[in-house]
């Protein structure tokens, strides 16, 4: 199996990892993480540079990842066990009480990967910024990245990142905004449209690309694109094109899967679609 | 009974920008953020001294509690500068989630709390900002009571590992403590004994408090004045070794009657040791514009109010 086929063989537990985290407590966002599992997995095995058994909040010398929209917890929970964060065994624990997989990220229960605790959105952006900058002045030359939705983007202090961190440089910082089209009430286009985007952090100072979020090859190349238009007195933004629920045929390209979990039924069904390539936790 | 001189009054905003250029000196990774206040503030000397390590982020609070929560992964410990209102109520959710919950060590530094900010009116007068800090797990409140307190405590939030509500303000005060007192987080300072009535103050009432104990005394009433610089974590055995002495208190504080000191009081006193307590305090109203004596007279936080609710527990006794 070559490299690219490993990490979608990867990308395809992470969605069965999922939906079993989820069906699991019967609650729970599955919508979101079968949409970036690509990214997940991409970032998680192959971009960051990090020391997933030595992991420290303050990760010197290491690349730095920020989930803002925290609700894609579950996906980001089963990157960090699969790649060695904490056994696989502890997903079973996801949302259960006295578990350190809170139902979004949280450092409280000390779990290994998380850096700050996220959920309520908006505010993953800055602390990527602050992260960045501390990177600065320490001379330590790797990467922060920042995952946040498209919905997300209705919040005002995305907008105050955004022009602090081109107006102050910061160069060591790439955002990704997770373009799927869904929020919670409907479609983003009816709910509160966006305009153009990509535009919009052009204007702010930004350099933007795009890429489909559900293809690995494109994910790892525009991946290594971004890192590489790191260092130009600019941060960088990637619009990734990805549908909510990908991999599981009902559950694509809908909001309705954005915050509950399949019945007995439809766990069979999507459980059906996604071969078990590592072994289930 | 002590007698608490003073050579000058001085704003304890100023203390603030005097303490923030000695942790700056004094630790490399103390950095600070501004939103467009860093004259009033009195940051400019930091900023002057460590141009590389001060970050204006512009009016954009909530970014900034964002920014210095960020700040701290990598070792950095940043010290935010705003008013008191837009370092609180404006950022709240920003402080619980990516700070307090995350247990990041920022010092949030909020100047121009309560009525005495003045002229500017009610929409920057915060009177809840004690109560909002005080409910958040992880969080350390200080209200230091003017000039030399405020710079000591700037000093010692700066050695606490996790988040501290550092709360000062903007008129000048009469600056009593000594220059070289050492500030004790979580250790109240009993500044004069008594043993008629316990009054505990905090921030600018604990000049009042001791105005206060001054009268009551010329009247045969021995008041012990006790300053309460950290309402979190609360001094509960100064405080019930003083009650237990006296068996009455008083509360004087320049924020709501809700949350604040009295409020924190009351549940010690409700917790197993109960005695009677009069609060001063701002009483669920909004502020509004004047001179800050004016202000403090009108809404009964001074001295003569202080006396005149000893008197009133005095007689509940």
């Amino acid at each position: 199996m070559n490299e690219i086929e490993k990490l979608k063989a990867v990308a395809t537990q992470v969605r069965r990892d999922v939906l079993r985290m989820v069906y699991g407590t019967r609650s729970g966002h599955p919508g979101g993480p079968l949409g970036c599992a690509e990214l997940f997995t991409a970032l998680y095995f192959s971009v960051l540079k990090h020391e997933p058994g030595k992991f420290s909040i303050d990760g010197r010398g290491e690349d730095l990842f920020f989930l803002s929209n925290g609700h894609l917890a579950a996906g980001w929970y089963s990157v960090l066990a699969r790649s060695g964060y904490f056994d696989k065994s502890e997903l079973a624990t996801h949302r259960h009480i006295d578990s350190r997989l809170q139902g979004h990220p949280a450092t409280e229960e000390g779990l290994p990967g998380i850096r700050v605790a996220s959920g309520s959105l908006g505010q993953g952006l800055s602390v990527a910024c602050g992260a960045a900058l501390t990177k600065k002045l320490n001379g330590d030359p790797r990467l922060v990245y920042c995952l946040m939705g498209d919905g997300e983007q209705q919040e005002g202090q995305i907008w105050e990142a955004a022009m602090f961190a081109a107006a102050k440089k910061i160069d060591n910082l790439i955002g990704i905004v997770d373009y799927n089209g869904q929020q919670i009430d409907g479609p983003v286009d009816e709910v509160l449209p966006l305009g153009d985007l990509g535009k919009k952090y052009e204007s702010f100072g930004w350099q933007v690309i795009e890429l489909n979020g559900n293809v690995m090859e494109e994910v790892l190349a525009r991946l290594e694109k971004a890192a590489s238009l790191c260092g130009r007195k600019q941060p960088v933004m990637i619009l990734m094109r990805t549908e909510m629920g990908h991999g599981v045929d009902f559950m694509t390209g809908t909001h309705e899967w954005h915050g509950k979990s399949p019945d007995d039924e439809q766990f069979k069904r999507a459980l059906d679609q996604l071969e078990e390539t590592l072994g289930d936790y | 009974m002590k007698e608490y001189t003073y050579t000058e009054k001085k704003d304890t905003r100023s203390g603030f920008g005097a303490g923030l250029l000695e942790v700056g000196k004094n630790n490399p990774e103390v950095v600070a953020l501004c939103a467009d206040l860093t004259g009033s503030l009195m940051m400019n000397a930091f900023k002057d001294a460590f141009p590389e390590r001060f970050f204006q982020v512009g009016i954009a609070e909530a970014n900034m509690m964002g920014i210095a929560a960020g700040l701290t992964i990598g070792g950095k410990i940043p010290f935010t500068g705003t008013f008191a209102n837009f370092s609180t109520g404006r950022v709240y959710d920003q402080i619980r989630q990516s700070i307090a919950y995350s247990g990041k060590n920022v010092k949030i530094c909020a100047s121009h709390a309560g009525l005495t900010l003045g002229e500017d009116g009610a929409t920057h007068q915060i009177l809840e900002d004690i109560g909002m800090m005080k409910m958040l797990p992880h969080m350390t409140v200080v209200v230091p009571c003017d000039y030399n307190q405020t710079r000591a405590a700037t000093l010692a939030v700066a050695d606490v590992v996790g988040p501290v509500y550092l709360r000062f303000g903007r008129p000048k005060v009469p600056n009593f403590t000594p220059a070289d007192q050492v500030f004790e987080i979580g250790k109240a300072i009993v500044l004069n004994e008594g043993t008629d009535v316990s009054i505990f103050a905090t921030g600018h009432l604990v000049w009042e408090a001791l105005e206060a104990g001054k009268a009551l005394y010329a009247e045969g009433v021995s008041a012990e004045i006790i300053n309460i610089h950290t309402i979190k974590p609360f001094d509960v055995e100064a405080v019930l070794q003083s009650v237990r002495k006296t068996g009455c208190a008083v509360s004087a504080e320049e924020h709501q009657l809700h949350g604040g000191l009295g409020e924190s009081l009351a549940r010690v006193f409700a917790g197993g040791y109960p005695v009677p307590l009069e609060m001063v305090a701002v009483m669920d109203r909004f502020g509004e514009s004047g001179k800050p004596a004016d202000l403090m007279k009108k809404y009964g936080l001074d001295a003569a109010h202080i006396v005149k609710a000893a008197k009133r527990v005095l007689a509940r006794k």
